[in-house]
């Protein structure tokens, strides 16, 4: 091989992991993500029961209830409008009334969210922040003080 | 009193900065002895005083001062010694005092090591590392003051978060910033060697060691992060694709392919540019990295900050040094000697492609971690970009790079004969394959991945023991006179061969765990039993918990395999004082084959405990996987061509062999 070809040859072979790498990149994006919503926007939206999202709120109080073994069910609220959530599994340590929560699932087809993953972050005065601007765009939130007690 | 000499001894070093920045520089552009000269003492008194001003905080943790605003907020007098050290680092305004003393103890480092360093280049790497140093110290004197004090003093202190009370995270930080800003000397010598317009093998022969201890730093540090999560945070999961992993999964990425790339600079004087550019990337990653945990654009238990003024503060140093090295490189880069050109498939072929995919995947976490945060910047949208989209991205990206890991080894320099070392590699090769196959037998209609990624893992292993085989002739000779060899070796290839067998089997680690895992929920009552894998957890009962600074309750739980009890394990849930914030403490039984992961959860209505189990296989493999790199990477430091004063010293010592 010439040098010219040398080089060509490398060139080319990096142009296409590249391309390789950005397709995959594109392809994941699309497929992959998984939209952040609270229980108003989900109503507003129309979302299609099965769609994998994020629901973000605060737990209601009074909600929570254990009576079937190890599913947990309790509703989360952004003060305008409430979804039930339905998750089976262990509760994170900070999980409590009143205070912010993230759930990832679905919805199934009678409206309720069954998740399979229930974040409420290291922190007890912590609001998960996505939370915490939809709150403040819904003007539930105080500054300083948090939304709730 | 101390406090104030801290707050003092901090700013005189802002001041002795900006005179390690600017002296030396001005000195080697006008090639004015003494100013040059000045740099090494320079380093020397900043690293002193940066040394007095994170003593006296750590002194004022240890002794609880409560007049110090930043002890009053993160420590408490009843918290464990340990917690009290690390506590100077768990958050804000200390964690960024132990980045600069970091940073400080690097250009000290190089001021004292470096004596067979051209004057006029060493001058400049402690300028550049000066200019680092005084943007940081400028930031914490302006915006984030460790030392400020309180009137009236408190009691007691507000405590440190009780997730972060833990051996692991303890020294996490530690590792992980001098990692991150054991990278800046690497930048710091790509920025000198633009100044100076000169690259050659002597370059790369300093540089290496720098990026590998900061390469082995940052190993050690994610990997102590990762394991933190797997037994702290209670989900059985020990990656999560979290923004603030991947913050510092970046630079580790780059760093990897910096290494590789700057032994072809070393060796065959080629890449010289793409190396430079490699080494100003790098460090920007831990900038970005830096920026991205401490500016609250994320939420996270790392982000302390959310002071706006200093996010902003950080993004301006952000893009002072990348856009300034960036340009300089943009402009100087040209200057540079380009060397001479390869066969595509030689040593330096396989080098190339290992930078072309390793910045490929660093590219792809890059997007995955931004773009979320650029949409919701542009459209108000928030989404959230999941395991998911990295398994799709990186994991293919990746997968071809593992494959060739082993092959690219073995290649010689300029051109090498394929045949010939897929030669070398055939045993290698059939043993991967058949414990592949071992596993397709054994798991049924499992995912192919396992199979796959098993054998992948063991082609790591075999191909690297394969090559040292090789060289030491082992089986061909006598067993003494392979060992002989083997002693012979260079570090270095000991290394590597290290390095990429530990690859191998955090590789093994990873599939197992991600399609092995066996998980089980269940409500228990006090001698009742559940299965998780092969093994069966008996709920025996709790009892009350006093700690320290905590109550709580403790669940015992006994480990039956088959019939015969093999271990106890205890899994808590804790309230830490002063706030009462809950944690939970994992039950974990360890063994090479697999983890019994135990969590005790709520109560439920009729009085049983939630608890979930896992039976997590060969997890451990990931964490020694790390640990070999680590050893790896620690006797390929030891190597001669690399001690200290080695390049100048291999002048006059003829008859040490070339590689």
């Amino acid at each position: 091989m010439t040098r010219k070809q040398k080089r060509l040859s490398v060139i080319v072979g990096g142009l296409a992991i590249l391309g390789l790498a950005a397709g995959l990149v594109l392809y994941a994006l699309r497929d992959t993500i998984v939209f952040f919503y609270t229980p108003s926007e989900i109503s507003e939206k129309n979302v299609q029961p099965g769609t994998r999202l994020r629901l973000g709120g605060l737990v209601e109080k009074g909600s929570i209830s254990k009576a079937g073994g190890t599913t947990i069910t309790f509703i989360v609220t952004d003060t305008i409008e409430t979804l039930n959530v339905s998750y089976t599994g262990q509760l994170p340590d900070l999980f409590r009334e009143g205070q912010g929560v993230v759930a990832e699932g679905v919805l199934d087809a009678s409206g309720v969210f069954m998740a399979d993953t229930v974040l409420a972050k290291h922190d007890e005065n912590y609001m998960p922040k996505d939370v915490a601007d939809k709150l403040k765009e819904k003007g539930v939130w105080q500054e300083g003080k948090g939304a709730g007690p | 009193m101390i406090a104030e000499t801290g707050h003092f001894a901090l700013i005189l070093a802002l001041a002795v900065a900006a005179f390690q920045t600017l002296v030396p520089l001005i000195g080697a552009e006008r090639g004015n002895r003494q100013m040059i000269a000045s740099a090494v003492p320079a380093t020397l008194i900043q690293l002193i005083l940066v040394y007095v001003a994170f003593a006296a905080l750590i002194h004022a943790y240890l002794i609880s001062d409560f007049s110090v605003q930043n002890v009053f907020e993160n420590s408490h007098s009843a918290k464990p010694l340990l917690y009290k050290i690390s506590g100077v680092w768990g958050n804000h305004e200390g964690s960024m005092l132990l980045w600069v003393f970091i940073l400080a103890s690097f250009g000290g480092a190089v001021a004292i090591f470096g004596d067979n360093l051209p004057p006029t280049l060493k001058a400049r790497v402690l300028a550049v590392q000066g200019s680092i140093g005084f943007a940081f110290l400028l930031f914490i004197v302006m915006t984030s003051n460790p030392f400020a004090r309180l009137n009236p003093v408190p009691i007691e202190g507000n405590g440190l978060n009780p997730v972060l009370q833990d051996p692991a995270l303890a020294f996490h930080p530690p590792f992980l910033y001098a990692g991150y800003v054991g990278l800046s000397v690497a930048f710091s010598f790509a920025i000198a060697a633009l100044i100076d317009g000169k690259v050659d093998a002597a370059w790369a022969r300093w540089v290496r060691p720098w990026t590998l201890a900061a390469w082995m730093f940052l190993t050690i540090g994610i990997s102590m992060g990762s394991w933190w999560a797997y037994y702290e945070l209670g989900w059985g999961g020990w990656w999560f694709w979290d923004p603030v992993e991947n913050a510092s999964f970046m630079p580790w990425l780059v760093a990897t392919a910096l290494l590789h790339s700057a032994i072809v600079v070393e060796k065959r004087n080629a890449l010289k540019v793409w190396t430079v550019l490699l080494s100003i990337l790098a460090f920007s990653l831990s900038l970005l990295g830096t920026f991205l945990v401490r500016s609250g654009v994320l939420t996270s238990v790392h982000a302390f900050a959310v002071d706006p003024a200093r996010g902003i503060f950080i993004l301006g140093i952000l893009c002072f040094f990348i856009g300034g090295a960036l340009t300089l490189f943009a402009w100087r880069a040209p200057t540079l000697k380009a060397g001479g050109f390869f066969s595509p498939i030689s040593r330096e072929g396989g080098l190339v492609l290992n930078n072309l995919f390793l910045c490929a995947a660093c590219a792809s976490v890059l997007i995955g971690t931004l773009y979320p945060l650029a949409l919701e910047t542009i459209t108000g949208e928030k989404i959230s970009v999941g395991p998911p989209y990295f398994n799709l991205t990186f994991g293919p990206i990746m997968l071809p790079l593992l494959l060739l890991v082993p092959i690219g080894a073995l290649l010689s320099w300029k051109r090498a004969d394929l045949t010939a070392v897929l030669q070398r590699l055939w045993a290698a090769a059939a043993l991967a394959i058949g414990l592949g196959v071992l596993v397709l037998v054994a798991t049924q209609r499992g995912p192919w991945l396992a199979p796959f990624g098993m054998a992948l893992g063991a082609w790591l292993i075999f191909g690297s023991l394969a090559d040292l085989a090789h060289r030491i002739a082992l089986f061909r000779a006598p067993l003494s006179s392979s060992l002989s060899r083997l002693v012979g070796l260079p570090r270095s290839s000991l290394g590597m061969t290290a390095a990429h067998a530990g690859l191998g089997l955090m590789i093994i680690g990873i599939i197992a765990i991600t399609l092995w895992k066996v998980e089980h929920i269940v409500a228990m009552k006090p001698g009742e039993r559940a299965d998780v894998g092969n093994y069966t957890v008996q709920f025996v009962g709790e009892t009350p918990l006093t700690g320290e600074n905590y109550t709580g309750r403790a669940g015992q739980f006994r480990i039956f395999r088959g019939e015969t009890e093999i271990a106890t394990v205890v899994s808590e849930k804790r309230e830490f004082k002063p706030m009462g914030t809950p944690t939970t403490e994992v039950g974990l039984h360890q063994t090479l084959a697999g983890d019994v992961y135990v969590v005790m959860g709520d109560r439920t209505a009729d009085g049983a405990r939630v608890v979930r189990m896992y039976f997590n296989p060969l997890v451990s493999l990931i964490w020694l996987g790390a640990l070999v790199m680590f050893f790896g990477g620690a006797l390929s430091l030891t190597d001669r061509r690399y001690r200290v004063g080695a390049p100048k010293r291999n002048l006059t010592t003829a008859g040490v062999p070339a590689e």
